[in-house]
């Protein structure tokens, strides 16, 4: 089975976000990169599927040089190899766009089924893995909690409102990774030492034979949330009372209730 | 270009989902200040006479997809009624609401027309005849405006960020001849685990519970939220102990909510859990350690024992209810 699962770096859900001098990006110094977290379950579900069935995980990110850390850190986790489509050109790309290499990058390989995050939790669009299947024209089952393969074919149980659907499709597919699906395991120093010696090749948008499909939505500004001052603490002298008075304000102040 | 406006309604177990109606409230805002049309788009098994209600929310004509495979929401079956109903009407933009099979449609109708997808947005607004959208990045730690390059722009809608309007359009309905290829996916099953319950990411309060829950018993939590028509929800942490399932989880790497309010009892408040309830209306924290840093991020903080007080806010709330 040769696997395929899309990476990309983001910064860690820990960091403090500043917005950039041009107001339109974050600023990127000082944030500590990691692996999507939904990329890193997708990560995991192909050494899982390969550790039963045999075969190879490949891992396909477009991002800057700094990618290849999370490229080497899911080699180090047990995946074979890495490529990583590093062209400037393609900073200004949308989901839509990004959609559009990877599966330029795909098209080239050998592959059986294809993991993605279901979304990315910087631009969270909830896009690419779809795209990426509509371009290849293969099935596209999204928000997987389990699954399992039999026969060319795979059994995914997805979440949807309330609950969950069971959707069957055959191979090859493409499905996106829902919390739960499994717990990722961490490099162990063995595979770290192992990752050093495995092959990450990096491509540019001229050796895919493309230019950076223009974007289709444009951020034009960001801006932070407006924060909340310190909550106006409840007090009164018995609990009753904080509920009461709590209750009152909700109702007659905030007007929530 | 067209000035019409396509809104996807969400037919599920029995009833149109509420953003459903939002994003028709939205489109019939847009569509009277660009000066076209609200079409509306239903796709399913046995919708017909549901599809009615859909005028009461400004839609101009309804255009029906009925037939057995429509049944349950498979991506392909979907897009490919869904981009050739697109296709026909070519509108300026279409709006659906950001629920999972709202984002899934979104996306592959995004790729199949080579369309700009503007995912989960919390406002909108036009800048001449361009829309421009504010949507949450980085899991909400940031706003981004974009402006969306080409039409048709396809806009996933937010549950609860936008305002709902009644207003009667003529709600003309138009039988739509479903040809579908053969599919490859088919839906095995489906297991509601909550009929009947409101869901998450589209209800009006939620009370969410974190590690000071001490345990799986959330029934204080409950019963506040029963009395509230709201639902429950719950941190990364009481999810990481097992406590609720992964589908109540608020934050970064869970849900992303914005109800009118939020109740956080026993959460320490995380960034990556503001992170997914910050856009709520109003936010109240019910913690027994003053320092605890939710209290710097709530609009009203109740230092105390939650299984102590959260009883009474549910007294309280009965007795207003009542009255």
């Amino acid at each position: 089975m040769d696997i395929i699962v899309l990476l990309k770096q983001v910064p860690s859900t820990e960091s403090i976000l500043q917005i950039a001098g041009d107001g339109r990006s974050v600023k990127t110094d000082d944030i500590n990169w990691v692996i999507s977290p939904y990329d890193e379950f997708a990560v995991e579900e192909a050494l899982r599927i390969r550790e039963k069935q045999g075969g190879t995980v490949t891992l396909v990110s477009v991002g800057a040089a700094k990618a290849s850390e999370a490229i080497r850190t899911a080699l180090a986790m047990g995946a074979d190899k890495g490529i990583l489509v590093n062209d400037p050109a393609t900073a200004s790309c949308d989901g839509l766009g990004i959609a559009r290499i990877l599966a330029t990058v795909i098209r080239a390989l050998p592959y059986d089924l294809i993991i993605a995050g279901q979304r990315a939790v910087d631009d969270e669009n909830f896009l690419v893995g779809a795209a990426v299947a509509e371009f290849l024209d293969i099935p596209f089952v999204s928000l997987v909690i389990q699954q399992e393969i039999a026969d060319g074919s795979i059994q995914c149980q997805r979440t949807i409102e309330g609950g969950t659907a069971m959707i069957q499709s055959p191979l090859p597919a493409l499905f996106t990774t829902q919390r739960g699906l499994n717990e990722p395991r961490y490099a162990s120093l063995p595979g770290v030492m192992k990752a050093k010696k495995k092959p990450i090749e990096t491509r540019t948008l001229a050796d895919l034979g493309m230019e950076a499909p223009a974007p289709l939505l444009r951020v034009v500004a960001m801006k932070l949330p407006e924060m909340r001052k310190a909550a106006k603490i409840i007090d009164a002298a018995t609990p009753q009372a904080k509920a009461a008075e709590l209750v009152r304000i909700l109702h007659e102040e905030a007007k929530v209730i | 270009m067209s000035q019409d406006i396509l809104a996807v309604a969400e037919y599920a177990g029995g009833f149109f989902r509420k953003v459903s109606f939002e994003a028709l409230s939205e489109g019939r805002r847009m569509a009277d200040t660009l000066g076209g049309k609200l079409v509306v788009l239903v796709l399913g098994d046995g919708v017909q006479e549901a599809a009615k209600q859909l005028a009461a929310y400004g839609a101009d004509k309804i255009l029906v997809a009925d037939h057995s495979a429509l049944k349950d929401y498979l991506t392909e079956t979907f897009t490919q009624v869904a981009a050739e109903m697109i296709r026909k009407e070519a509108p300026a933009f279409v709006l659906m609401g950001a629920t999972s099979q709202g984002k899934d449609l979104g996306a592959a109708l995004s790729a199949r027309l080579n369309a700009p997808l503007a995912t989960d947005c919390i406002s909108l607004r036009f800048d001449g005849q361009k829309a421009v959208i504010t949507r949450p990045m980085y899991g909400g730690k940031i706003l981004a405006d974009a402006v969306i390059e080409s039409s048709p722009g396809i806009i996933t809608l937010r549950p609860n960020a936008f305002a709902l309007a009644a207003v009667a359009g003529s709600g003309q309905i138009e039988s739509w001849p479903v040809v579908l290829d053969k599919a490859r996916t088919s839906c095995l099953g489906r297991q509601i685990e909550s009929a009947g319950k409101i869901d998450l990411t589209e209800a009006d309060a939620v009370i969410s519970g974190g590690r000071g829950m001490g345990g799986s018993d959330f029934s204080v939590l409950e019963s506040l939220a029963s009395v509230m028509g709201g639902a429950v929800g719950a941190s990364r942490s009481a999810v990481d102990e097992g406590w609720r399932p992964v589908s109540d989880q608020v934050g970064q790497t869970g849900k992303v909510i914005s109800p009118n309010i939020y109740m956080a009892c026993g959460i320490s408040g995380a960034i990556q859990h503001f992170a997914g309830m910050q856009t709520s209306k109003v936010i109240v924290a019910i913690n027994k350690d003053p320092e605890a840093p939710i209290f710097s991020k709530a609009d009203y903080g109740l230092v105390g024992n939650l299984f102590e007080i959260v009883p009474m806010i549910t007294e309280e709330v009965k007795k207003l209810k009542g009255s």
